[in-house]
């Protein structure tokens, strides 16, 4: 009964955050001017309506040389309009600036978008964490031995490159130098054949190195702190083997902050690596993001934001709730 | 008690300290007293990789500021016909060191070979460097060629160009001043090839198999060499389209006699506007700069190559460092002050005050950096991008101070000696800045010290990402380079992006070795645990 009160309230308060945040982007967003600038084969008066349509402008009549003339709505009003067909209508909006996708419904070109971005962060997460565990792993067990040694290098080596510089030089050299991978991702979607498969690899290994640096050096700095546990020479006392001790006492142990690490990374597969799909043209949220921001496509915009916004907050609660789970003895954020 | 008044009337150099049985511990110390700051710059120094990262920034730092003294070159400056030229300095390239001379392997077929030897003949330049080169037949029978190519030299003549009649004197004149042949025989129009794309190409002088051709073909003699077609006159019948000209002549030319009669190059040709030249544009570089626009340079030389812009890297590189420190430093000093004043209240009074602070900067840091700076770009129109970056950080920078602060609150909040001092009647911002403050002054430093990298990494993303255009406001940053670098792979130059790379990498390796340093010097408790 503890725990699902806990739960309840560290949610409830997630939520309160996201609708402050979201409420905050969408009045900044609103007190913009209103794009109504037309496009080369639009007509003004569609244009118009369409605003008018969504609730975004009121009281529109016709001026003088064919210029339309509107009031403004409450931005509170048109919050109202927003939510309420998000939530009966699961409607976001159509896009009104965005080139390619004009007039389309925002939700869903978004959906169309999602798939590229899960399966190679997916992919990465699906490399990445067991190295990543295993060098920690290793790491731990051979302290300050020349492995460690390698395996810390090797990992502060990897931390301190940018992933724009890393990216940059898998793509120079796996792509370019030597040819073995085509220099940005296919943009067909048959997502599952080997062209597309083999062209996403390069965005793959840029994603997986990033993480698997972080995992041997969260996993290292966990395991060799339980290993000096006093309830680790209690196991070997009576009697077990090392590595029985290590496999049943210490990695556990140790898993206890490792694994909700592991959790939040398969909730952030949703929203990637902007420098990486840039880099590798992948027709991604990332990408859907970068551009609704250079085209200023509000709407999208919003959604984005929100959906990133949301991502990191369920990213961040879920390592929190299940630290709970797995040790009861720890209530983040309680008192 | 008489008695006792007696002792104060004993001279001072009577008292000695109680020597034998179990006294002895009252002596001094032999050992100098070590301080907190003594002790963590002892465990430092006894760190080699956070000595190393400390000295490779200081190394940085150093080149930022002072880097751009030692080139005439700024970040404004561009000269497209020096787009993708490789670095070169010029001790290497006149002692045939064989890399930084602004050479570049070149494998193409006999054309691009008979066009870079063609330059190289006329002018005499090492456009093949060291004349040495390998020929192969490949698997169709074609020959191909593969040398190092010089990319200053090779851009020969570029196109031609129209002058001043002024400028076309004066060049005469710093001609024979200085003996440097700027200006080279013309060819007629009627022997130039005749498609647009090349009409304009004062790279051929040569006589050509098919003038109409789109790739064209030169003639050649013999040896193998092209053969001049230049624009010559008979003495005493010079056309009017011929400009006077009393200066330096190619070798072998000083009018020269054929059939018995005696014959003169054209140096130009007369046109609307001025006069028409072929002018070898490594020495009207020279002359352009030395005479005429007098910034200081003396010789295209880029010590780190040119962009696809023909922008000079390393000038672009020191200035955008120094951009990139300045900024980062400004805000992080700021956005120091404003954590520790907002972390030490809160963390101080804790309670109710405490909660609100903490919900505040919980929200602020849990919208992502792309939202808030994407708004303040929209919302601040026109205004400068750094002011944008600016307001982004200060608006969410200090929340990590703040949390590290309130941290440091906690722990020592509740200690003896702040009871002591809130006893003895000391106020609240005594005993937080007098008492509590100093304690967690090494990690609060070091965390703050940490965001520096951090900002400079963000700027480069955004850069990158395209969300920030600092170029707009003439300023340029290690990510503006970044982002021109991701080109220039595909461009075959790698160049342009391994000195901003290195630079970055560079500094985010040497501040994560000081940083774990000064962390470990600062708190020996957290020794190896790294996050």
């Amino acid at each position: 009964m503890y725990m699902f009160k806990y739960v309840t309230k560290r949610i409830a308060l997630m939520l309160l955050t996201f609708f402050i945040i979201f409420t905050m982007c969408f009045v900044l967003i609103k007190l913009l001017p209103i794009p109504t600038n037309v496009l080369p084969g639009q007509d003004p008066e569609i244009v118009a309506k369409t605003l008018e349509g969504r609730g975004w402008i009121t009281n529109l009549r016709e001026g003088k040389n064919g210029v339309w003339l509107y009031d403004r709505v409450p931005i509170l009003e048109q919050y109202a309009t927003y939510l309420k067909r998000i939530i009966t209508q699961g409607d976001f909006g159509i896009a009104t600036t965005y080139g390619e996708y004009i007039n389309m419904p925002i939700w869903e070109v978004f959906k169309s978008h999602l798939p590229p971005t899960i399966l190679i962060n997916i992919y990465s997460t699906l490399i990445g964490v067991p190295i990543g565990l295993a060098l920690g792993i290793l790491a731990a067990l051979k302290k300050n031995k020349w492995q460690d040694q390698l395996i810390n290098i090797f990992i502060i080596l990897l931390i301190s490159v940018p992933s724009v510089v890393l990216a940059l030089l898998i793509q120079y050299v796996l792509c370019f130098k030597l040819g073995w991978f085509p220099l940005t991702m296919s943009t067909s979607d048959a997502y599952f054949t080997w062209p597309v498969f083999r062209s996403m690899l390069p965005a793959v290994f840029a994603l997986c190195l990033g993480s698997i640096a972080g995992y041997a050096r969260y996993t290292r700095a966990e395991l060799s702190e339980v290993l000096t546990g006093e309830f680790m020479l209690l196991a070997r006392t009576k009697g077990l083997t090392k590595s029985q001790a290590i496999r049943r006492h210490a990695m556990r142990n140790s898993m206890v902050v490792i694994f909700p690490s592991i959790l939040s990374e398969f909730i952030g597969v949703f929203f990637g690596s902007m420098i990486i799909e840039k880099m590798f043209a992948i027709n991604g949220v990332g990408g859907l993001y970068l551009n609704s921001i250079t085209f200023q496509d509000y709407d999208f915009f919003m959604l984005l934001s929100g959906f990133q916004t949301l991502i990191g907050l369920t990213a961040a609660i879920v390592i929190d709730i299940s630290y709970g789970f797995i040790d009861p003895r720890i209530r983040m954020g309680a008192k | 008690m008489a008695k006792n008044t007696e002792i104060q009337n004993i001279p001072l150099d009577k008292f000695r300290f109680a020597k034998g049985r179990d006294l002895d511990h009252d002596s001094k110390f032999d050992t100098k007293p070590v301080s907190y700051f003594q002790g963590a710059f002892r465990r430092f120094a006894k760190n080699k990789g956070a000595v190393v990262g400390g000295i490779v920034i200081a190394f940085l730092v150093l080149f930022a500021l002072i880097a751009p003294f030692f080139t005439p070159f700024t970040p404004v400056y561009y000269d497209q016909m020096y787009s993708y030229v490789t670095p070169k300095n010029n001790w290497f390239a006149e002692n045939n060191m064989g890399f930084w001379d602004g050479g570049k392997q070149k494998n193409v077929s006999y054309l691009g070979f008979i066009k870079d030897l063609a330059i190289a003949q006329e002018t005499g330049r090492d456009v093949i460097m060291g004349g040495k080169y390998e020929e192969t037949t490949d698997k169709d029978g074609g020959k191909l060629y593969s040398y190092r190519y010089d990319t200053y030299f090779g851009v020969g003549f570029g196109k031609y160009k129209t002058i001043s009649k002024e400028e076309f004197e004066d060049i005469q004149r710093y001609q024979n001043e200085t003996g440097r042949q700027v200006l080279y025989p013309t060819v007629k129009i009627s022997d130039r090839p005749t498609l647009e794309k090349n009409k304009y190409d004062a790279n051929i002088y040569y006589k050509m198999e098919n003038p109409k051709a789109s790739i064209i073909r030169p003639k050649v003699d013999a040896q193998g060499n092209v053969i001049a077609n230049y624009w010559k006159y008979e003495a005493g019948d010079v056309s009017p389209l011929i400009p006077e000209y009393n200066s330096l002549r190619i070798e072998g030319e000083n009018g020269f006699t054929e059939n018995g009669k005696q014959y003169f190059y054209a140096y130009g040709r007369k046109v609307d506007g001025g006069i028409e030249v072929r002018a070898e544009y490594y020495e009207y570089y020279i002359y352009q700069h030395t005479q005429v626009i007098k910034d200081g340079i003396e010789e295209p030389t880029f010590w780190f190559g040119t962009t696809e812009t023909g922008k000079d890297i390393f000038a672009c590189l020191a200035y955008g460092a120094r951009f990139s420190f300045v900024f980062a430093i400004g805000v992080a000093v700021f956005n120091f002050l404003v954590g520790i004043t907002w972390g030490s209240i809160s963390g101080y009074y804790g309670g109710k005050i405490d909660l609100t602070m903490e919900r505040i900067a919980e929200i602020m840091g849990a919208i992502p950096t792309i939202i808030v700076i994407t708004l303040l770009k929209y919302h601040m129109g026109r205004s400068s991008h750094v002011l944008v970056l600016l307001i982004a950080f200060f608006l969410t920078g200090w929340i990590g101070t703040a949390g590290r602060t309130r941290m440091q609150f906690y722990r020592f909040k509740n200690q003896e000696y702040v009871l002591a001092a809130r006893t003895l009647g000391a106020r609240d911002a005594r005993i937080m800045f007098k008492h509590i403050f100093p304690n967690g002054i090494g990690t609060l430093v070091t965390g703050a010290a940490l965001t520096i990298p951090g900002m400079i990494y963000t700027e480069t993303s955004f850069t990158y990402l395209g969300i920030i255009n600092l170029e707009a406001g003439s300023i340029t940053s290690v990510g503006t380079l970044i982002a021109a670098a991701k080109t220039s792979i595909t461009a075959n130059a790698a160049y342009v992006a391994v000195f901003p790379c290195m630079f970055l990498v560079l500094l985010m390796l040497s501040f994560n070795l000081f940083g774990n340093g000064l962390r470990d010097a600062f708190n020996p408790s957290l020794r190896g645990t790294e996050d």
